[in-house]
């Protein structure tokens, strides 16, 4: 099984495919929500409207990314000027590019660009829309109901709660992503990361910046780490 | 299964979002039903959320605006700077020139 399931991509799936059991999925320990999802899968395939191996490709699609996917676009935008450009103007293009096929027809993705100027920061607030083609999960706060409320309604606040403080003189732009697109920041490359490898670049990319809660990691902050 | 309209409305156009509360799936916040924004983009043309979501074909397709609104425009007493701005993407179905 294990040589045609390959999770190296993601370094937090360990549990064990050896014998094919996977621990915690007796139908017994389940909730009662994944119980019905259960059940709800088991009826689509009995009546033939998807099958199995469906399901679990698009879960595995989902597991392979994480944000470190984001980070690498993000550090080529950084790096690669003609890059960014076809970015925000042709994202699907440019990230095909790079290897990255987004869903076919929708959702779409769109980049939208932080500056010193325009702050953006992402929310949905119906549900949890999120580029997962790009980044993978989303993190449990972003679907919570505090910050899918406070997002819109007082945005500033929540950034300052992530440590973000954008000046009075930049205008914080919220998008709240409700219907078809899917939002990805490119944030404002920091100060300092001149003559940065993409590498070097994408250590920096955090996934709340390409939320737009918080700024990237500064190579002061990165190399006091190590 | 009808081509859809032409979209309605264009870039700098002011419009008001319908306020209603139809037993759909619908994915027009409540925050901005009856406020009065501008559209920003075309976003493209979608089958219709609210059909899709109750076993229909999603036609006929309907036009995706994003609509830019003043975060003043939207909360009585939004804390923040006035040049602050939320954009969300709506249906033209949802949308009514501003009166």
């Amino acid at each position: 099984m294990s040589e045609n399931h390959d999770h190296a991509n993601n370094p937090d799936h360990h549990h064990d495919h050896g014998d094919h059991t996977h621990p915690g999925m007796d139908t017994e320990e389940l909730g009662w929500h994944a119980r019905r999802v259960q059940a709800m899968e088991t009826l689509l395939a009995e009546k033939g409207l998807l099958t199995v191996a469906e399901v679990q490709r698009n879960v595995d699609a989902v597991e392979s990314r994480s944000p470190a996917d984001g980070a690498r676009v993000v550090a080529r935008a950084w790096s690669d000027p003609q890059f960014k450009a076809r970015l925000l103007a042709e994202p699907e293009a440019a990230l095909a590019g790079m290897g990255y096929q987004l869903p076919d027809p929708t959702p779409k993705l769109d980049v939208v660009e932080n500056t010193a100027a325009v702050h953006h920061l992402v929310v949905c607030t119906l549900c949890s829309c999120y580029p997962r083609a790009l980044l993978g999960r989303p993190p449990d706060w972003y679907k919570s109901f505090a910050y899918r409320s406070r997002a819109v309604s007082d945005p500033r606040g929540v950034l300052q709660e992530f440590g973000t403080e954008i000046p009075a003189d930049a205008e914080v732009v919220v998008l709240d992503s409700t219907a078809d697109l899917r939002y990805l920041v490119l944030p404002q490359r920091p100060a300092g990361a001149e003559g940065l490898s993409e590498d070097e670049l994408a250590a920096l990319v955090t996934r709340d910046s390409m939320i737009g809660v918080s700024q990237p990691l500064t190579p002061e902050l990165v190399a006091a780490d190590d | 299964m009808t081509a859809p309209r032409p979209p309605a409305f264009g870039n700098g156009d002011l419009v008001t979002v319908r306020a209603a509360n139809p037993p759909t799936h619908y994915r027009t916040p409540a925050y901005v039903q009856g406020k009065t924004g501008r559209v920003v983009a075309l976003c493209g043309v979608y089958p219709d959320p609210e059909s899709l979501a109750h076993g229909g074909d999603g036609h006929p397709h309907k036009p995706l605006y994003r609509v830019e609104f003043p975060q003043t425009a939207l909360w009585d007493n939004y804390p923040g700077p006035p040049g602050d701005r939320l954009q969300v993407d709506i249906y033209e179905h949802w949308l009514e020139p501003a009166a």
